[in-house]
């Protein structure tokens, strides 16, 4: 492909090259679109996983090495942008499914994607394992990994300016903290979105607007994902604000990645305000080889690839007995008591509370 | 004797006509299958549920529709002032480093939108309507130098010095000469800006701050955030009436004002003397500057540690980062050739006959470019599963780079073949020539330049797109955008730094491939 990149720029007779390309192209598209579809039940030569995009991208030939040599099974991964579109994807394509297991569904999306009856139940063997916090009743999504979104703190600016560090979100809401705080858009980002229900769930339905008032007249730089907010309005990356609604994992990453080597993590994780996501596993209704699936949902719960989770995905394995990392275990704190709402409160409410936010934050 | 003559005449139509079947299926049938059926599939499944008179919507729905077209025509009309100098001084001189400052010009359009949002943040352009204008005018000036330089710059010097010698002054002459005669690229090329700022999606998200919302925007919240499909079908019609209505005004406008006149074999350029020395110079390195403003940033980030080193070493999470140039170029170069081959017929087409038929094809082939990356993308979800299912092709990603890159294609060669006076054709068939030999003798070589600047708008589109792609379900196949995105997506200094290296290595890489295709050349240009 490469060396005829050009090749009808300079070509004497396009016409014939038009042809050719196109009849390539196209060919080559369905070849490969043929290769997806065999139709006979049993044990398939290769399973489908369609995952996040952040997922997705970071699968790598190790990845699935394991569970390939114990059942012969090769995995395809698809990559979908978010959780959101990941889901809307499986349920527009519900009656001729993408894939045979989907991973990465939270409980913001739950319920969205259960109500349409997209996933088919199954219980993993290895399901034992599972911290008992994180599970569901029904056995329609296996919870995977969890991740705590906390807001962070630049350690530098606080001793610089002699500020104590908040105690809890009525703190961060008065007129010491004005302007120094950026939240992400609930309605455009992820943990803009978990940040809005951990307030909802501190405050409760009646008190959850008045915090927000006083936050907005105090000046609450909102951004609209976690990038901006991250690189751009955050102290350490030359921004305004020392307080960033990130996750408890960035301190840990920030040390991983860090210019000099170091030891101290530059950046630290307020416990006030915390909200656990978790992300789940689910065998796709439609799949041709429940059976296979199954075993992947268990190999996506054993620990090989379990203690893989945190290095690569930044957050932390639903396996109890995986081992986590020591920067894991040193440069962050995991929150004791984060917040949780469960899926069907969220799905009844959770368009309300962002119209209603919005309406809050533009006065 | 008559009857002869009729006949002669009949057998000549029925041949221009299936030629122009001909060379209209191609392109019919990409713009069919991989737009027009996915598109439809999805808005009557939206719409089919949809339920009117939600509470308190119209009244929303009104605002952003209207900010999102005040804040495309002020974009548009501000990029042409930025461009006008820069335009001016290439069309018209010689000079060393032309061709290297309409490169440069190209960069910016090719940076992802996270990146450059985060250095207009650091310039203090932050959160309010002058950064989202700033940002557009930033993206798009090269899409105004290039569109309008190219027939600017073929301009017959006969026609100007003859106004000259009349009395005219350089400005009437610019005013009642150029101008008129430059209407057709200026109209395309404004047609262009207006539609990439009309569905503008990043910079409004990253530059508004939570305030201000484009119909593209408020599709992605209700789409994908909300799960209101129906509310964002609606929208996506709103959004799709919006463009076309744009889309047809133009088309009737252009075909008004396009006059038949002939154009020079290569281009007309002087060396400028005097005065023109200096305001060549300070046209050109003045956008330059202002241009590199922002740039300058991302490169002095990039150069704070060793990452250029570290975009060469394997990482455990993200692999090794500078091998996702293979991959952009695999997909730019497929984007591109698809692209051109059926921008080039669809141009041929569309310039062949006149007329409604031809009309509304030109518009068809625009719409992909002003409709939301979240509705094309899910609309291959429902519809690319018939014939065969293709819908976890890889291929779907450069063939999306060709439905946004082909209205570049398109845009840049109708003018210059709308140029070419009727006769010459018609002379060339009544001496006996086939449709297809007419068009690769005569439409072809003057095409060609044409199109050579759609082809590097193409790969250029392709290298640095990231919002189409991002809703198609696909194997995962990083390419720099997406990989500077993963970065970005992870906290650390090395990640940032890598990202911004990474930034850098793509504008490199632009730049050397828009240096590349301007050189270029497709055999000799015709004289007719």
């Amino acid at each position: 492909m490469p060396a005829q990149g050009l090749g009808p720029l300079i070509a004497p007779d396009p016409r014939k090259e038009t042809m050719r390309h196109l009849t390539k192209i196209l060919a080559l598209a369905l070849v490969l679109a043929a290769c997806g579809g065999d139709d006979q039940a049993g044990t398939p030569e290769s399973l489908t996983l369609i995952a996040h995009e952040s997922f997705a991208e970071a699968v790598d030939e190790e990845t699935f090495a394991g569970f390939t040599d114990a059942t012969g099974i090769t995995v395809k991964v698809l990559a979908s942008d978010d959780a959101g579109t990941l889901v809307n994807q499986a349920v527009l394509s519900k009656d001729n499914p993408l894939a045979d297991v989907l991973f990465g569904v939270d409980d913001t999306f739950l319920s969205r994607a259960l109500d349409e009856g997209i996933f088919r139940a199954y219980q993993s063997e290895n399901i034992d394992t599972v911290d008992a916090g994180l599970l569901r009743e029904d056995d329609l999504v296996t919870p995977i990994d969890y991740g705590d979104v906390c807001f962070n703190y630049d350690k530098a600016w606080f001793e610089e300016n002699d500020v104590a560090l908040p105690d809890d979100l009525d703190d961060l809401a008065a007129d010491e903290f004005a302007g120094l705080v950026t939240v992400e858009h609930p309605a455009t980002s992820s943990p803009g979105l978990a940040f809005l229900l951990a307030t909802i769930d501190s405050y409760g339905e009646d008190g959850w607007r008045d915090w927000w008032e006083r936050m907005r007249d105090a000046g609450v730089n909102v951004a609209n994902d976690w990038n901006t907010a991250y690189y751009s309005d955050f102290t350490r990356y030359g921004g305004e604000t020392p307080v960033v609604m990130s996750y408890a994992s960035s301190p840990p990453a920030e040390v991983i990645f860090a210019e000099e080597p170091t030891d101290v993590a530059p950046t630290g994780v307020i416990e006030a305000g915390c909200y656990r996501q978790v992300e789940y596993a689910g065998i796709l209704e439609g799949t041709n080889y429940p059976e296979s699936a199954g075993e992947l949902i268990d190999f996506l719960l054993s620990a090989e690839f379990q203690e893989r989770i945190p290095l690569t995905w930044f957050v932390f394995p639903a396996n109890q007995d995986a081992e986590l990392p020591t920067e894991f275990v040193e440069h962050t704190t995991i929150p004791t008591s984060p917040t949780r709402l469960s899926a069907e409160y969220i799905a009844e409410n959770r368009d309300r509370w962002i119209d209603e936010w919005i309406e809050v934050m533009e006065g | 004797m008559d009857r002869r003559v009729d006949r002669g005449d009949g057998g000549l139509t029925r041949k221009i006509r299936w030629g122009w079947i001909a060379a209209a299926a191609p392109p019919a049938l990409f713009i069919g299958y991989f737009f027009a059926y996915p598109l439809i599939r999805i808005l009557t499944l939206g719409l089919s549920e949809l339920s009117i008179g939600a509470s308190g919507l119209e009244a929303r729905l009104l605002r952003v529709g209207w900010f999102t077209l005040w804040q495309a025509t002020v974009s548009t009309i501000l990029t042409f002032l930025a461009a006008a100098p820069l335009t001016w001084a290439v069309s018209s001189y010689r000079f060393p480093g032309r061709r290297l400052a309409m490169a440069l010009a190209t960069v910016p359009f090719v940076l992802p939108t996270v990146v450059v949002g985060t250095a207009f943040v650091a310039l203090g352009w932050t959160e309010s309507i002058a950064a989202i204008l700033a940002a557009h005018v930033f993206f798009n000036v090269a899409v105004v130098v290039r569109t309008v330089s190219t027939l600017w710059s073929r301009i017959d010097p006969r026609i100007h010095e003859a106004a000259r010698v009349l009395g005219a002054s350089e400005w009437v002459v610019f005013r009642k000469v150029t101008l008129p005669l430059l209407r057709p690229a200026i109209a395309a090329a404004a047609s262009i800006v207006f539609l990439f700022t009309f569905t503008s999606f990043g910079v409004v998200l990253i530059l508004g701050g939570f305030q201000y919302a484009t119909l593209e925007v408020e599709i992605y919240r209700q789409a994908v955030t909300l799960f209101d499909l129906p509310l964002a079908a609606a929208l996506a019609v709103v959004q799709l009436v919006g463009v076309t209505g744009a889309l047809y005004w133009y088309s009737r406008y252009q075909e008004r004002t396009a006059v038949a006149w002939t154009l020079e074999r290569g281009t007309n350029l002087k060396h400028p003397r005097g005065r023109a020395r200096l305001a060549v110079l300070a046209a050109t390195l003045g956008t330059l500057v202002i241009l590199a403003v922002p740039v300058s940033v991302l490169v002095s980030r990039s150069l704070s540690g060793n990452y250029y080193q570290a975009l060469f070493v394997d990482d455990p999470v993200v692999g090794t980062p500078i091998s996702s140039i293979a991959n952009s170029l695999l997909f730019a170069m497929v984007a591109t050739v698809l692209a051109t081959i059926i921008g080039i017929m669809a141009a041929t087409v569309i310039t062949g006959r006149s007329g409604q038929l031809s009309r509304w094809f030109d518009l068809t082939l625009m719409l992909p470019l002003g409709t939301s990356a979240v509705t094309i993308g899910f609309g291959f979800i429902v519809a690319l599963d018939w014939p065969v299912d293709i819908r976890a092709s890889i291929w779907l990603v450069p063939i999306a780079h060709a439905l946004v890159a082909i209205p570049f294609v398109v845009r840049s060669t109708v003018p210059t073949l709308r140029s070419v006076p009727p006769e010459t054709r018609q002379a060339a068939a009544i001496l006996g020539a086939s449709p297809f030999r007419v068009w690769r003798e005569i439409d072809l070589p003057i095409v060609s330049r044409a199109a050579l600047v759609g082809a590097a708008f193409a790969f250029v589109i392709s290298l640095g797109e990231f919002g189409a792609t991002s809703f198609i379900a696909r194997p995962s196949s990083t390419t720099m955008p997406t990989m500077i995105f993963r970065l970005l997506s992870r906290p650390g200094e090395v990640s940032f730094g890598m990202a911004m290296a990474l930034s850098v290595v793509l504008a490199v890489v632009t730049l050397g491939v828009v240096l590349a295709i301007d050189r270029a050349r497709f055999g000799e240009l015709g004289s007719f």
